[in-house]
Parts: C-alpha cells; sequence; structure tokens
C-alpha cells in the first residue's frame, strides 16, 4: 500500500504538477496561434517572440516596481507587473497590425505571404527584445518559492517520496483557469464574442450580417496580445526568461493548436495539455516506480526512459505528425471559432 | 538599360562591395565573407527550388543543412578503431532494427486497410516493440562507444574518404530526410508543411547534439580533412616563398589568402553546376509545368498532374542542395559544431536571401545569398559604429550608453526583419524578378 | 413602380458583361422568382441588386430611393435580407445564435422577430440550441432565411433556396416563403425548380444570356407554350 502511495506520490511530483503547469502554459499559447489562425486565417509565426516581449515587458515592470520598493507578498511581484505588461503587448500587437498586416489584408494576400511577413515580424521582434533586454537569463520570480515543499509532505504524510508545489506553478494553473474562463465567457456569451465566432466561421455571411471584418480582428489581436504577455510571463516565472526559448516554444504550441485542430479554442487547450503530459511521460524515467511496484528482484538498472529528455521536443513533433497522419483536422475538428 | 546590364550591374556592385571590405579591412576578411556568400548563395538557390518553383514553404532550412554537416563527418573523419571493436557492429545492427521496425510498421499499416479503424493499433504494436528491439540493442553499444575515451573520441569516426565526397552524401542525407516529412506533410494545408519542417529541423539538431557516439554532441569534432592545402604546407613551398618574396607580401597572410581562394574556387564551381541545372530545369517542360502548378494548383490538378508527388520531387531536389551547401560549410569550417546551428541564422536569414533577391528567379536568388550575407555580417561593425555615434553625446559611464553598445550587435536580427518587410511590402518581387516566360 | 427595382442593370465580375440590361422589380407582399438556364445570369442578377458587383449601367432603387452606391452591409441597414445560396449559416453555431447574429446590426430588443421567427419555423424553435452544422438540408435553409429575416427586412432575397433538398421539404419551404410574403414582405428569390417556383410567384422573370426573354405573372408565364417547351420541360 505505502508503495502505491509513493509511486502516486512520485508521479504527481514529476508527471501531473509539472503537466498541469506546463500544460496551461502551452495551452494559453497555442489558444494565440488558434485565435489569430480563426480570424486571421495565417500561421504566426511570430507569436513565440509576441509571447517574449510580454514576458519582457512585464520582466522589466517588475524590476520598476521593485525598485520601488513594491511587492506582492508571497506572490510573485511579476502578477502586479502583468496587467500593464498585457497592455504593452496589445498595443505591440495593433501597432503591428496596423503597421505590416492590415496592407496584406487590404490586398487580400495568400495564408503563405502572411507567414513570410511573421516570419519578418518575428526577426524584428526577437531582435528588439535582444537589444532591449540582452541575450542572457532573467530570473525575475519573487515572494515564496513552494507552496508545498518536498520536506513537508513527507512529514505530513509519512512517505518516502515527496510532493513539492512551486508557488510559479500554482500561478501559473490557477491564471490560466481565470483567463480561459473569461476567453470562454466572452466567446460563448458576448455580442462581440460571438461575432468573433461567427466571423471565424463565415466571413462573407458575418459580412452580410453586418459585422465589421477591422474590428473583429481588432479584438482578435487584443485577445491575442493578452493571451501572449500571460503565457510568456507564465513560463518565464516558471522556467526563467531565456529569450532564445521561444523560437522553440513555437513547435509544441503548433503542435498544441493543430492537434486541438486549429481554430478551435477549446482543441487548443486539450492540445496544449496532451503534448506536456506526453513529454513528460515519454520523457519520464521510470526506475523508481518500477522500484516501487516490483519486487525487489525485479528492480530495474537502468533508467527505464522511454526517450531521453533532451527530446522532448521530439515528442511534441511525433504527436504532430501521427495527428497529420491520422486525422489532420485535429481532435475537435478544426477551424471554427 | 536592359534586363540583363541591370542584373550584370547589381551583381558587379556586389562584388565591388567585397572588395571594397578588402581594401579597407583586409583581403583575408573579404574572402572570408566571400567564401560563405557563395555557400549561402547554394542553400538560398536550394530554398528558390523550393519557394519559388512551386510555394512551399520550407522552415528547416537549418536541419537539412545540419545533415550536410554530419555527412562531412561520417566520410571523412577517421574511423576510432576501438570505438568500432568494442560497439560498432552492435549500434549498426541497433539501426537496422530499427529500420527493419518501420518497414515492417508501414507494410502493416498498408496490409490492414481492411481493418479500418482498428489497424492504428497492430502498426502500434509493430512500431513500440520494434523500439524496444532497437533500444535493447543499441543502448549497450552507445554507451560502451561513449565511455572509450570521451575527452578524445568517444564516437565510431568516420570512413576517412575525401571530405569532397560528403558534398555529394550530405545532399542525400538532406533529401532522404526531405522525403519522410513530404509524404507525411505535402498535401495537407500549406502552413503544416512550415510547421512539420520546423519541428524535424529542432529534432535532427538535438539528434546531432546528443548522440555522442555519432557525432561527438557538443563536444564537436574537429580537425576534419581538407580538400585544399593546408597554410602550413604551403609556407614551406619554394615557389609561394619564391612569390611572396619577389612581390615583398606577408607569407603568411599569401598562403592563407592562396588556401581561401582555392575553397571559393570549389565553391564557385559547384554554384555554378548548381545555378545551370536549375536554370536548364526551369526552362524545361518539367520547370513549366512545375510553375504551372504553382500559379494554378486547380487548373493542373484538373489537367491530370499528380500535385503532391511534383511537390514531393521539387522538395526533396531542393533540400539536397541546402544538404550540400551544409555539408560545404563543414568543410570550410574544418569542424562539425552541433550548437551553431540556430533557426535565425540557418532557416529564416536563407529565406531573408531568397525573398530579398528575386523569389522564383536563381539568379536573384543567388544574388540575395550575397547581398545578405554581406550585410548580416557587415551589420555588426555598422551597427556599432552607429550606436557608437548616436550614444556619443552620453556620458562615458552612462549605464544606458553602456548597455547600447553592448546590445548593438543584436541591431542585425532588427534590421533583417526590417529588410524583410520592406521588401515584401515595396518590392515583392526583390531585386531580380522572376521572369515572365 | 416596384417596391424593389433593378433597372436595365448592365455588368459583371470585372471582365466581359455577364447582365446586358436586365430588369427585375418586386412589390411589397408578393413574391417575384427569377428562372432561366444555367449561365443566364440569374444569380449575377440577384447579387447586382444586393450591391455585391458594381454596375456599368443601370441602377437599384428601392422604395423610389436609388440606392445604387451603397455597399452590401448599407443596403441590409435600409431593409434588404439576403440569403447566399451555399454556406448560408454559421455552421459552428447554435440555430439560436445564428438568429442573434442575423439581427446583429440591431442595437434594441429583438426577442419579439426571434419569436415570430420560431413561430414562422417550429423546428427551429425546438433545435435552438443545436449548432446548425448538424441540422439537415431543409432545416439550415429554414436558419438561412431565418438568420435573414433577423433583421425585419421589407425585401428578402433568396438565392435557390430549395437547392438540394427533397420534393417533399420543397414544398414545405415554399409553404413557409409564402407565409413570410403574406406578412407584407416583398420577396425575389432565384429557383431552379422553375415550374414549382412559378406556381407561388405573383411575378416571374425568364433570363437568357443576361437580359430580360419573358416578364409576365407566374401564371401567364406557366401558361405561356413557349416558355413551357424552352424552359419548363414541356
Amino acid at each position: 500500500m505505502t508503495d502505491i502511495l509513493n509511486t502516486l506520490a512520485l508521479i504527481g511530483n514529476f508527471i501531473i504538477v509539472p503537466g498541469l503547469a506546463y500544460g496551461s502554459q502551452l495551452a494559453l499559447g497555442a489558444l494565440g496561434i488558434t485565435m489569430v489562425y480563426g480570424i486571421l486565417r495565417f500561421s504566426n509565426f511570430a507569436h513565440g517572440e509576441t509571447m517574449s516581449f510580454g514576458a519582457m515587458a512585464t520582466i522589466l515592470i517588475t524590476w520598476a516596481l521593485q525598485a520601488q520598493g513594491v511587492s506582492f507578498g508571497v506572490l510573485p511581484t511579476a502578477l502586479l507587473a502583468l496587467p500593464f505588461g498585457i497592455l504593452i503587448t496589445i498595443a505591440l500587437c495593433l501597432f503591428t497590425d496596423r503597421l505590416v498586416y492590415r496592407y496584406y489584408r487590404s490586398q487580400r494576400a495568400e495564408p503563405v505571404t502572411y507567414l513570410i511577413v511573421s516570419v519578418g515580424v518575428m526577426f524584428f521582434l526577437g531582435g528588439l527584445i535582444r537589444f532591449i533586454i540582452g541575450p542572457n537569463d532573467q530570473i525575475f520570480s519573487d515572494g515564496t518559492r513552494f507552496i508545498m515543499k518536498v520536506q513537508a509532505f513527507k512529514e505530513m504524510t509519512g512517505l518516502s517520496e515527496g510532493l513539492a508545489i512551486k508557488t510559479s506553478q500554482g500561478v501559473t494553473i490557477i491564471t490560466a483557469i481565470v483567463i480561459v474562463t473569461l476567453l470562454f465567457w466572452f466567446l460563448n456569451r458576448t455580442r462581440t464574442g460571438k461575432s468573433m465566432r461567427a466571423y471565424s466561421d463565415n466571413e462573407d455571411l458575418a459580412l452580410l450580417s453586418g459585422i465589421n471584418p477591422e474590428r473583429v480582428v481588432m479584438i482578435a489581436w487584443i485577445i491575442t496580445g493578452t493571451l501572449a504577455a500571460v503565457a510568456g510571463t507564465l513560463y518565464g516565472l516558471d522556467k526563467s526568461y531565456k529569450p532564445f526559448i521561444f523560437l522553440q516554444l513555437l513547435l509544441p504550441m503548433f503542435a498544441s493548436a493543430i492537434v486541438g485542430g486549429v481554430g478551435n479554442p477549446l482543441g487548443a487547450i486539450a492540445g496544449g495539455f496532451v503534448i506536456a503530459f506526453s513529454e513528460l511521460i515519454v520523457t519520464f524515467a521510470y526506475k523508481k516506480v518500477l522500484a516501487y511496484l516490483l519486487p525487489l528482484s525485479m528492480a530495474p538498472e537502468g533508467l527505464m526512459q522511454l526517450l531521453s529528455t533532451d527530446y522532448k521536443f521530439a515528442v511534441s513533433f511525433l504527436i504532430l505528425v501521427i495527428v497529420l497522419l491520422v486525422k489532420p483536422t485535429g481532435i475537435f475538428s478544426g477551424k471554427t471559432l | 538599360m536592359s534586363r540583363t546590364q541591370k542584373n550584370s550591374l547589381l551583381f558587379l556592385i556586389m562584388l565591388a562591395m567585397v572588395a571594397g571590405v578588402g581594401i579597407v579591412q583586409s583581403w583575408n576578411v573579404a574572402l572570408t565573407i566571400f567564401n560563405l556568400c557563395l555557400i549561402s548563395a547554394i542553400m538560398s538557390l536550394g530554398v528558390n527550388i523550393q519557394w519559388g518553383y512551386a510555394g512551399l514553404f520550407n522552415a528547416g532550412v537549418m536541419g537539412f543543412a545540419a545533415l550536410g554537416g554530419l555527412a562531412a563527418i561520417i566520410i571523412s573523419s577517421s574511423p576510432v578503431a576501438a570505438t568500432w571493436e568494442a560497439g560498432g557492429m552492435r549500434a549498426i545492427l541497433g539501426l537496422l532494427a530499427g529500420l527493419f521496425a518501420i518497414v515492417i510498421g508501414i507494410f502493416t499499416w498498408k496490409k490492414t486497410v481492411t481493418l479500418e479503424k482498428k489497424r492504428y493499433w497492430p502498426t502500434m504494436v509493430v512500431a513500440v516493440v520494434g523500439y524496444a528491439l532497437m533500444r535493447l540493442i543499441i543502448d549497450p553499444a552507445i554507451s560502451t562507444i561513449e565511455a572509450i575515451e570521451p575527452a578524445k573520441t568517444g564516437y565510431l569516426g568516420g570512413f576517412n574518404q575525401p571530405i569532397l565526397l560528403s558534398w555529394l552524401v550530405g545532399g542525400i542525407f538532406a533529401a532522404a530526410a526531405a522525403w519522410v516529412v513530404g509524404k507525411i506533410a505535402l498535401g495537407l494545408r500549406s502552413d503544416y508543411l512550415a510547421i512539420a519542417t520546423l519541428g524535424i529541423s529542432e529534432i535532427i539538431i538535438y539528434f546531432l547534439k546528443n548522440e555522442d557516439w555519432l557525432t561527438r554532441g557538443v563536444k564537436n569534432v574537429t580537425g576534419l580533412p581538407r580538400p585544399v592545402p593546408y597554410e602550413i604546407a604551403l609556407q614551406q613551398t619554394a615557389w609561394l616563398q619564391s612569390w611572396t618574396d619577389n612581390f615583398g607580401l606577408s607569407i603568411i597572410e599569401a598562403s592563407s589568402i592562396l588556401v581561401k581562394l582555392s575553397y571559393a574556387g570549389l565553391f564557385a564551381t559547384v554554384l555554378v553546376i548548381i545555378l545551370w541545372l536549375s536554370e536548364t530545369a526551369l526552362r524545361s517542360p518539367w520547370g513549366r509545368m512545375m510553375r504551372a502548378i504553382r500559379d494554378n494548383e486547380v487548373a493542373a490538378s484538373a489537367m491530370g498532374k499528380n500535385i503532391t508527388w511534383r511537390h514531393l520531387q521539387v522538395f526533396v531536389l531542393g533540400s539536397a542542395v541546402i544538404g550540400m551547401a551544409g555539408a560545404m560549410l563543414t568543410t570550410l569550417d574544418g569542424q562539425f559544431t552541433p550548437s551553431s546551428y540556430q533557426p535565425l541564422r540557418f532557416t529564416f536569414l536563407i529565406w531573408v536571401m531568397v525573398i530579398v533577391g528575386g523569389s522564383g528567379n536563381n539568379f536573384g536568388a543567388v544574388l540575395g545569398g550575397f547581398v545578405i550575407w554581406f550585410f548580416w555580417i557587415e551589420a555588426e561593425p555598422i551597427g556599432l559604429q552607429l550606436m557608437d555615434l548616436i550614444t556619443s553625446g552620453m556620458d562615458e559611464s552612462s549605464p544606458l550608453r553602456a548597455h547600447l553598445l553592448e546590445n548593438a550587435a543584436h541591431m542585425r536580427l532588427m534590421t533583417m526583419g526590417l529588410i524583410l518587410l520592406l521588401v515584401l511590402r515595396f518590392a515583392p518581387r526583390g531585386l531580380i524578378p522572376e521572369k515572365k516566360r | 413602380m416596384s417596391y424593389l427595382l433593378g433597372e436595365s442593370m448592365t455588368g459583371g465580375y470585372g471582365g466581359a458583361d455577364i447582365l446586358h440590361s436586365c430588369t427585375i422589380g418586386v412589390e411589397k407582399g408578393q413574391i417575384a422568382v427569377v428562372v432561366g438556364p444555367n449561365g443566364a445570369g440569374k444569380s449575377t442578377a440577384m447579387k447586382a441588386i444586393f450591391g455585391m458587383l458594381s454596375l456599368r449601367e443601370g441602377r437599384v432603387l428601392m422604395d423610389g430611393e436609388d440606392i445604387s452606391t451603397l455597399k452590401p452591409q448599407d443596403r441590409v441597414i435600409k431593409g434588404m435580407g439576403f440569403v447566399p445560396q451555399n454556406s448560408n449559416v454559421f455552421t459552428s453555431m447554435t440555430v439560436e445564435e445564428n438568429l442573434e447574429m442575423g439581427a446583429f446590426i440591431r442595437r434594441d430588443d429583438f426577442s419579439d422577430t426571434m419569436a415570430q421567427v420560431f413561430d414562422l419555423f417550429p423546428i427551429l424553435k425546438e433545435k435552438r440550441s443545436q449548432t446548425a452544422g448538424e441540422l439537415s438540408g431543409g432545416q439550415r435553409q429554414q436558419v438561412a432565411v431565418g438568420r435573414a429575416l433577423m433583421t425585419q427586412p421589407k425585401v428578402l432575397m433568396l438565392d435557390e433556396p430549395t437547392a438540394g433538398v427533397s420534393p417533399i421539404v420543397m414544398d414545405e419551404l415554399f409553404g413557409r416563403i409564402i407565409e413570410v410574403a403574406q406578412t407584407g414582405i416583398a420577396i425575389l428569390m432565384v429557383e431552379q425548380n422553375a415550374k414549382h417556383a412559378l406556381n407561388i410567384a405573383h411575378k416571374g422573370y425568364v433570363l437568357v444570356q443576361g437580359s430580360n426573354r419573358y416578364t409576365d405573372t407566374g401564371e401567364a408565364l406557366i401558361a405561356n407554350p413557349d416558355v413551357r417547351k424552352s424552359f419548363l420541360g414541356g
């Protein structure tokens, strides 16, 4: 019995808690990608850098707040800075749209043209971010580091395996729930939200119904900017902020969006968790689990890892490939908002 | 001024700029830039074949180039006898087991059509069993190989063949990878190819960084043999000694320039051959058909053209060219450093070259390769000087000034983004636009 | 003069003209039907009246006012409702949301109108919270018509409302359309099923190659032997 509880604690510590946090971050990122895809109808390669920009803005404001002696008690100060980060990111998105994307809309450009344009935006933002904050790691989390410490858990339960929950993980999950609830309330309950779903579903009919496309696009960018800033900040809080990591995050985020069905917000969330948990499950070393569950004589010698941790990005690719081969429209049959 | 004159003028200006670097900075620097311009031009030709001929967006240039680099190691480095004895055969056997599992998996998938939805299961079983088998065979071999003198070898080494051969093999490696990706992602929505290639390139880099038994990973493989003589050897030849004496040149600089010139000769030869082949292909019925497909897929498919198959051809060909360029780059460096592969430098910069040069026009792609590489390199000193000028009014010890100077190097990413956006907006057909045929 | 009138319309999609001095009109509370062979420009004429293509010559009048230069969206505000032939519902949204989107330009309380639409199409009330994509072809057409009615239009234009539905459903749809007309709305529709449609039409237009060939009451057109022979299959 203790063995089973220990196993559960082990899995909780190394798969479930980090999976929920990472899954939330991916889901928020994928939601941004899906939003742009659903309304503006292109794959936004600049989304990773937009997240990075949002995180950077939040970090700079966090530093300013910290310098003023402001703090948020046990919670990270970054949460106080986040609303400002969101506003700055929204401004960036709207500015980019006005300056860059709007022209291609008026030209009714092909999706692949948009894609290349977004590569240009990605380049520019990548440079701008490195120019402002530099290419190195930035740690900006403060407050209490843990909600639950390994030692405390062990003492509480008497188990030999510990379960730790970092503050950043708790904050990530709760923030994600709040943001996603607000988003779904907006899309399903408000007139403007419904008009966005209508525009995504059938652009011509939406125009016939008197829905203003420029307004829909503007709100799509506002939502995208918000999601990007939140996702980038949460990822940075959880793992530390490195400008180059956001280009690598594009792959799992795109994979999440496509696995769930690109254009479908529910799918993006499901996809985010599918990818996050698959990564962790496949790269987890099962040695200890097996040691608990199997008789002593059969305990394995190796790490019993399905795939080395270095290949975690390969997992999202593999899932992406399977989905493309088996059901290219994704789990929730995409292309709706 | 005719088109040809105008285009020749553009190339002449470009060469003059390289020569300008030779005069202002040094000829060594100029030739270094020139050689990389040649390689960039070949890479951008490869991308142009995919994008310009067929409208395929390849976001995995980096991966294909790195596979070329892998070919350079495997072909040219010397075999490490100790590691081969310890586990070479077993590692090869493991790879074969993996390959065998894939073949059986595909076979199972094809032969179980009648099972409909249930056919996922047998295929999955084959995949899982095959993977487990491969790991069982290869894992011990890998740990043995990597344990043998990890600081010096710890990998299998290569076949000790001339490194020039690897240029061809690099093309084949890249083509094989492209075939697999193409099979999966072509025929689906256009941006799935972009995302799939972005993914495969990341994975290739992770593979090269982590499979130390094959590539030494981040420990890098250095000292690859050269296709051209070494500077030291040249310095000892009588003819160069007398030649430099006569002209009063430094023999060290002369030998180094001579080496770079030999590389330039090799690269230029390859570039000319590929350029000639691509131009011939573009003018052939095959090229006409490709452009017809690009311009109107629906009509072309109505005429009975198998579009996915044609796209696969172009995608594989273009990737092969990129792979060759990758092998050439590793040859020039004389070493393979997996961590140097960054998507911005290896994938998206090449894209800027193609777009700026003129998508669909091979000469445009070549010119784009030259122009963008030149500015990519020269943007750093220029940016620094510019920043120095801008901040000259500030206090010497001002932290803002220090910060601006320190990060001025990143200006070039911004510049590239800006160039790409401006060209797309105001001159979407590039420096040398595609010819109307 | 008709309540809605497209007068000697000439134009096309940029290339050669498709319409050649074509005139189509409809009165309040009446049904006008446009029929003709494939490629006669029936749908084009409809789009021209709705402002989806610009006319080279001719004009569109509504209640005596020249609306030729208005954008489709503005014509909706003026009181036109348009039901396109294809993808005329938001498939991923519920029936009720579809109707809400139909009323998007209205800022007032539109619950009465929705109740009226539900009265007219009781099946929609039953399926109000199902997504439109899950409905049958005939039900979707009802959603499409209902969506267009949400703006309380004075004119309703239908582009082949019965395309791809079974004969029984077609009869039912025509029945509904007559009911809509009886509420005082002018109905202009393009139909493939010429004989059926002319049966319920107050006025019929036979178009050939973008011009009017015959114009008469529905009854008269059905009775006309030439029309019968060439366009109604004997």
